[in-house]
């Protein structure tokens, strides 16, 4: 069915239909209207979930935990400081290997207060064990939050899939969608040993170095093996439904000189900033990360880089530049751009470009060089 | 030998436990869980308990036990609980957490799983204190106790729990103390034939926090209630009624200091604040006489 529809009604939509057992959340700006609708959905019997209304983002995700170490499907959906103050119980969900799905519409972090996109919110949870996606149209907010329960829960994978979508220029723009049938595509979730009185067993307890580190050690081969698992739901995913992403998204990139990597609408926004400047006869191409943990594979060899952050880790730059430096020996032009929501075009992308100084920091709208 | 005919014998806190030496949150668990039977589910945040129910792959408990962060037990019961129901599943779901999760961090989520009507039970074990980390002070901690954090002597009173809990209306609430086992495991049971919230908060007297002799755990709790520090009530559907000990109590309490002199936390306590505790013990008695009256 198609129609024209928000970020934020496209991921409340996508979960009516994979319908979760307990969904716990919070309402946090910009986030609130998934929520909401979620809550309207379940008040008239749209969607057979239960709805706990938390009284805190920390409250929301343990109730989560409760609901899915007992073998349920759980969603939550929250946002900047909610996801700060979520942070000690994410950690939990993903130790726990509890496959909860949660949307988090991406926002600075006070002070000041500033309810306008940002990445740091979700690059702060980076280390938790948590899968990361980012999206940038409705679409694919809709089609990845679908593919987000099959891929947490995944035998292979049994870890909490976080999928992040821009705050307001994502969460409240409205773009057409073509929603699907799921059916199969998404199976009935079987979380192994869940909790039981008739199987008493201790979950979480006291445990020793030599077995903490087996289970840390297990969740980075989880991660490594969530790379095949991706690929082949997102395989599946198009033939069913005939709409492909991949881990990351490239645009007239192989025979580029210069590539433009981000993440979320800044990558989409990067495409017209592409064809601006091959129009000026620069060979441009760019790569857009869907998928930040696990981290991709995608080769860069011979290639300029321009990375793009909406996030910086203060007295080492952009994150996501940081991972591009290290994944690929390279140097990179590394841009902080539209922190607190600062506009950025694809004119300015090209600028970017343009200008580009490898090997530097640049902050873009206060003319900064680092 | 008195022979407490009606608690089951079937015991669900294995030997062997890792819990100090006449730990009185060790005790009543023993009786919380021989009340609330097999089909039970335990969610138990950070602390004592925690602590002493042995270490991966081995559990003490002969029940599930889903531990979980400090402050959260009461939300994670709140998930657990929701998704059973949605199962047709009638398991009980029990936190059993400590003061400072349900007094201190998790008084949020405690706030907010009552108000929202979760069906479970929440057991409070009161130390007064945070004995797990080694006996830093708490909300629940008492006027003049001293702890690792108030090594003076706590300088403000104890928070009054019950009166918030009582302010989210659940069906059944109850206080008790271990050292009356029929009467913590009659609570119980009542407890978990309401759908919930409910609460029981339970005095767990700690040698080594309260600095006192091992095998006086069951005298210093019973000292406690008979002295009138502690009191033993419940409240079903707002009604209170007081339980016979804490009746015997308010006609004839034994004096405060037979109670504050065998705790080494009370040593060297000045007149002025022993006559304080004295004050609120009198106001206590007379504030829960002045409610059990009431029609």
């Amino acid at each position: 069915m198609r129609k024209i529809t928000t970020g934020n009604k496209a991921v409340a939509e996508a979960v009516r239909q994979v319908r979760p057992d307990v969904v716990a959340a919070y309402p946090i700006t910009p986030q609130s209207e998934i929520v909401e609708t979620i809550a309207e959905y379940v008040a008239t019997g749209q969607l057979e979930s239960w709805y706990i209304p938390v009284e805190s983002e920390h409250s929301s995700m343990a109730a989560c935990i409760g609901a899915s170490i007992a073998g349920g499907r759980t969603f939550t959906a929250t946002s900047s400081h909610g996801l700060a103050y979520m942070h000690e119980m994410t950690n939990w969900a993903a130790g726990a290997r509890l496959p909860v799905v949660m949307v988090n519409v991406n926002r600075a972090l006070a002070p000041g207060w500033n309810i306008w996109v940002e990445h740091s919110d979700a690059m702060q949870e980076r280390d938790t064990g948590w899968l990361q996606v980012y999206v940038s149209t409705v679409q694919e907010a809709y089609d990845t939050t679908l593919m987000a329960f099959k891929i947490a829960e995944h035998n292979d994978v049994l870890l909490p899939v976080m999928v992040n979508l821009d705050g307001f220029s994502l969460s409240h723009i409205m773009q057409p969608l073509d929603t699907v049938e799921p059916g199969d595509f998404i199976p009935p979730i079987h979380v192994p040993d869940p909790v039981d009185p008739k199987n008493p067993g201790g979950y979480g307890t006291i445990t020793g170095p030599a077995d903490q580190f087996r289970f840390r050690y297990e969740i980075e081969r989880s991660m490594h093996d969530a790379i095949s698992v991706i690929e082949e739901t997102e395989h599946e995913f198009a033939e069913r439904f005939g709409r492909t992403y991949g881990a990351v998204e490239e645009y007239r990139a192989d025979d580029a000189d210069v590539v433009v990597v981000a993440l979320g609408t800044f990558g989409k926004e990067a495409e017209v900033a592409v064809d601006i400047l091959r129009n000026e006869g620069v060979k441009a191409g760019s790569v857009r990360l869907r998928w930040f943990r696990p981290f991709p594979e995608f080769d860069l060899a011979g290639k300029e880089v321009v990375v793009i952050d909406r996030a910086t880790s203060f007295g080492f730059g952009g994150v996501l530049a940081h991972a591009i430096r290290s994944k690929n020996l390279m140097m990179v032009y590394s841009v902080i751009a539209g922190l607190g929501g600062q506009e950025v075009t694809y004119d300015d992308i090209a600028d970017f470009v343009r200008h580009r100084r490898i090997g530097e920091e640049f902050w873009f709208g206060v003319n900064g060089h680092v | 030998m008195e022979i407490i005919a009606d608690i089951p014998e079937t015991e669900y806190v294995l030997n062997c436990t890792s819990a100090c030496a006449g730990c009185g949150d060790s005790l009543a668990l023993r009786y919380v869980l021989k009340a609330a039977g097999p089909d039970t589910i335990l969610v138990m945040p950070a602390g004592c308990t925690a602590a002493f129910q042995g270490v991966y792959p081995k559990t003490a408990f002969a029940l599930p036990v889903v531990n979980i962060a400090f402050g959260a037990a009461a939300a994670c019961a709140s998930g657990l609980a929701t998704f059973l129901r949605t199962k047709g599943k009638a398991t009980k779901v029990v936190v059993y957490a400590g003061d400072g999760a349900t007094l201190d961090i998790g008084l949020s989520a405690v706030s907010g799983a009552f108000e929202r009507r979760t069906d479970f039970l929440y057991v409070c074990y009161d130390n007064e204190a945070y004995g797990n980390t080694g006996m830093q002070r708490s909300g629940a901690t008492p006027l003049g106790a001293k702890t690792t954090t108030t090594p003076a002597g706590k300088p403000e009173v104890k928070k009054d729990i019950d009166t918030i809990i009582a302010a989210h209306e659940p069906p059944y609430q109850a206080t008790a103390c271990a050292s009356y086992p029929q009467d913590l495991f009659r609570k119980v049971q009542k407890a978990l034939t309401f759908e919930g919230p409910t609460f029981v908060h339970v005095l767990s007297p700690c040698p080594p926090g309260w600095r006192y002799s091992a095998e006086k755990t069951v005298e210093v709790g019973k000292l406690a209630v008979k002295s009138g520090m502690w009191m033993l009530y419940e409240r079903e559907h707002g009604k209170l009624s007081l339980s016979a000990p804490t009746k015997a109590a308010m006609k004839k309490p034994v004096p405060l200091e037979d109670y504050l002199a065998l705790q080494g936390r009370f040593k060297g306590i000045d007149a002025k604040t022993v006559e304080h505790l004295k004050e609120r013990i009198a106001g206590n008695f007379s504030r829960l006489a002045a409610e059990e009256a009431l029609p």
